[in-house]
């Protein structure tokens, strides 16, 4: 048992240890140190995962220890044991540890590089505690956590303006959605007086005929439940309407955009979802509402990621786009290609950011893409692993994209009626995805050098950067092949064991359909080719002619802007009203600077006694005097 | 109607001693001010030594108004006495200034 505990304290040990590791033995041996413990943690990690596969145990839970007492029940600290748990756990430890060594060299030039391993493994630490949760407290407490740790890596250069706003942002915008998680996660504790995962999903025919008002509505409780934990989720997976956080989250460094921003903690959403998934198939309007969100949000990303300048924006929004893709795989029922996509994702999005942030090293610290281009020469090793990671992402046959991103094509004809919709976005999607990965390559690797840095001094990155870079290509290559038949081939009864919700796989599904997908990927990759390779001047021609097409696009469909309007200036200019008129000028006035004024009057006032004239003081006295003997003599009397 | 008791010439003379020493503390300059006003804490000391005579059956107190009378009679006169030279010596009886005379 105690290795399944270890898995939990190892991140947390490197935690704690990494920050005084640094001063004790430098900053240089601290930063191996806490990536050895991380690597360690993920070769375990594979150990305990492989081990499960051949065994047979369904799901187990290792108490850690004992936490909170709440009307008489305990919320422990546990590591639950099962095919999803331990899946999610082998892709957070293995990107986490590829990440730390990554910024070994990343950050060399950095002078706080302890403080930056010591979130990375806190970030991990939390996001284990999520990911192995089996109740809904801890994995609250993980939820918060990996939120925490995106704020400080976000913020993480603190001097820069923008990265403070952008760290606040991402906070801000999470905790909208995290309190449509605590509605959630209050909702089941008040209608099932449990919060163990398992419980919940035990009884969810007794919470289905549960109804509770709310705002005068009847509502279903496992609806309304379900409802505002896919919110909570939605703001951790930035998608359609939470998603203007992510973009902006960007401005951390790059190893961990890798990490948090790209393979893990977005990814948490999706996995709530499917932790939960045999709650949210009994509502057909959740699941519904699930699958519009994804579509909306892999259309609007895409689109979105068509024209940004920002290297890493574009695969940030990319990003954004393959979250959607997940959540229309939940939303049809398909969770198991959720996770799959999930985890292949992982890889080659973290392979892209790597490898973006091994270009912006070489280019000194330029994140334009206008101001790159041929740096296929100077960066050969980088270049081919971005390849690959775009091949992976468009979905090139047998790269792990492939599988994973057809599979979710496919299920959308799990559903009946709008089947063949859901199929024609997800595949002009697809081939948006194409264009703006091959835009991305094209504009950074081929071409004319159009930068301002000296093209002789771009350098390749040193060795801790290329071999995360190359452990991932092989992940991105060839994880779809080998989980294809373990998450989602016909034997997967065998590696679910009934965890997860698995619908019928019957698909009314023809090799015409891929085909259509394929080649409309094709195409979008042909077109990039075409305008970015060699065709630069009529593109500019095509973006005079759409301007405002463009501008709409470029601005991010105004998001920002409209977010701006009627969340921000509002909330801003309350906040100043309450601050210059109420606080200010009410309680300010008359409870602090009131008071002290009266006291000032009135000890002007009997300042005057004490004039220090001695005629003054003997008449006081012999007043006193006679007042006292009056009193004296009255009371005697009396 | 009530009958006079202790109290009322009690209150007599605290009003009346009160008066003097108002008189006294508040008005720093005129002597001769200063002197009256001495007279009338006096007086309020004869009001209360007389008036307890009388209540308590004691002819004592009686006799030792007449004696405080005559002090007053003669510290009066010295006080003048004092204030007459002053002034011919001054030619104002501000008693500000009255340290002077040590010079």
């Amino acid at each position: 048992m105690i290795k399944y505990q270890l898995l939990f304290f190892i991140p947390l040990i490197s935690t704690v240890l990494t920050y005084p590791a640094g001063k004790l033995i430098g900053d240089k041996a601290a930063q191996y140190l806490s990536s050895g413990l991380i690597l360690a943690a993920s070769l375990l990690s594979w150990y305990l995962f492989i081990q499960f596969v051949q065994g047979s145990d369904i799901e187990f839970i290792v108490p850690v220890l004992d936490w909170l007492l709440i009307s008489g029940k305990f919320f422990n600290w546990g590591v639950s044991i099962n095919s999803l748990t331990l899946l999610m756990l082998t892709l957070v430890l293995t990107v986490s540890a590829l990440v730390h060594i990554y910024s070994i060299e990343y950050m060399s030039h950095d002078n706080s590089k302890t403080r930056f391993m010591t979130y990375l493994s806190l970030f991990t630490f939390c996001m284990v505690a999520l990911v192995v949760s089996d109740n809904l407290i801890q994995l609250f407490f993980g939820w918060e956590g990996v939120g925490l740790a995106s704020y400080l890596l976000i913020g993480f250069w603190h001097h820069k303006k923008s990265a403070n706003l952008a760290a606040m942002k991402a906070f801000l915008v999470n905790r909208v959605a995290d309190f449509g998680f605590l509605i959630g996660i209050a909702t089941l504790y008040i209608c099932l007086d449990t919060l163990s995962i398992n419980d919940v999903i035990a009884q969810k025919d007794k919470l289905y005929q549960i109804q509770i008002t709310f705002l005068g509505q009847q509502i279903n409780a496992l609806v309304f439940a379900c409802f505002f934990l896919f919110i909570g989720a939605m703001g951790k997976s930035a998608q359609f309407g939470f998603h203007t956080w992510l973009p902006d989250a960007m401005e951390g460094p790059t190893p961990v955009s890798a990490l948090i921003h790209a393979a893990t903690m977005v990814t948490a959403g999706v996995f709530l979802t499917v932790r939960f998934s045999e709650l949210m198939v009994m509502s057909d309007f959740v699941m519904t509402f699930v699958l519009t969100i994804g579509l909306m949000t892999a259309f609007f990303a895409a689109s979105v990621g068509f024209f940004q300048k920002d290297i890493k924006k574009v695969i940030a929004y990319s990003t954004c786009s393959q979250l959607g893709f997940m959540f229309v795989a939940c939303g049809l029922g398909a969770f198991n290609v959720a996770i799959f996509h999930l985890i292949t994702h992982g890889y080659f999005k973290a392979l892209l950011f790597l490898s973006s942030g091994s270009v912006i090293h070489g280019v000194h610290d330029e994140q334009d893409m206008d101001k790159m281009g041929n740096l296929f020469t100077k960066m050969k090793f980088t270049a081919i692993m971005m390849w690959i990671g775009t091949l992976a992402i468009i979905g090139f046959p047998y790269s792990s994209g492939y599988f994973s991103k057809d599979l979710i094509l496919s299920s959308s004809f799990n559903l009946n009626q709008n089947g063949a919709l859901v199929y024609v976005i997800l595949a002009v999607v697809s081939a948006m995805t194409a264009f703006y990965s091959f835009r991305l390559i094209f504009k950074v690797f081929h071409g004319n050098y159009r930068g301002e840095y000296k093209y002789e001094k771009i350098h390749e990155s040193g060795f801790f950067m290329l071999t995360p870079l190359f452990i991932l290509s092989i992940g991105a290559i060839f994880a779809g092949y080998f989980l294809k038949d373990i998450i989602a081939g016909n034997n997967l009864n065998d590696f679910w064991r009934g965890v997860i919700f698995i619908g019928s796989s019957e698909h009314h599904y023809s090799s015409m359909f891929t085909i259509l997908s394929k080649s409309l990927v094709g195409l979008g990759v042909l077109i990039a080719v075409y305008y970015y390779g060699f065709q630069e001047v009529k593109l500019l021609q095509l973006k005079n002619q759409f301007r405002s097409i463009y501008l709409f696009v470029l601005n991010k469909w105004y998001f920002d802007e409209l977010y701006d309007k009627i969340f921000v200036k509002p909330t801003y200019n309350l906040g100043k009203f309450l601050w210059k008129n109420i606080d200010q000028g009410l309680v300010d006035r008359f409870i602090p600077n009131g008071g002290a004024a009266i006291v000032d009057k009135i000890s002007k006032k009997i300042k005057r006694i004490q004039s220090g004239f001695i005629f003054d003081y003997t008449f006081i006295i012999i007043m006193g005097f006679t007042l006292f003997i009056t009193i004296i003599f009255y009371t005697s009397i009396a | 109607m009530t009958s006079l008791s202790y109290n009322h010439f009690f209150i007599l003379s605290l009003i009346i001693f009160m008066i003097g020493c108002f008189g006294l503390f508040l008005n720093r300059r005129n002597m001769i001010l200063i002197l009256m006003c001495i007279e009338i804490i006096l007086l309020a000391a004869n009001i209360n030594f007389v008036s307890a005579s009388v209540f308590l059956n004691d002819i004592n107190g009686q006799i030792f108004s007449i004696f405080i009378l005559t002090i007053a009679a003669a510290e009066a006169a010295i006080g003048l006495a004092i204030l007459v030279i002053y002034f011919r010596n001054k030619g104002e009886i501000d008693v500000t200034q009255i340290n002077r005379l040590k010079d």
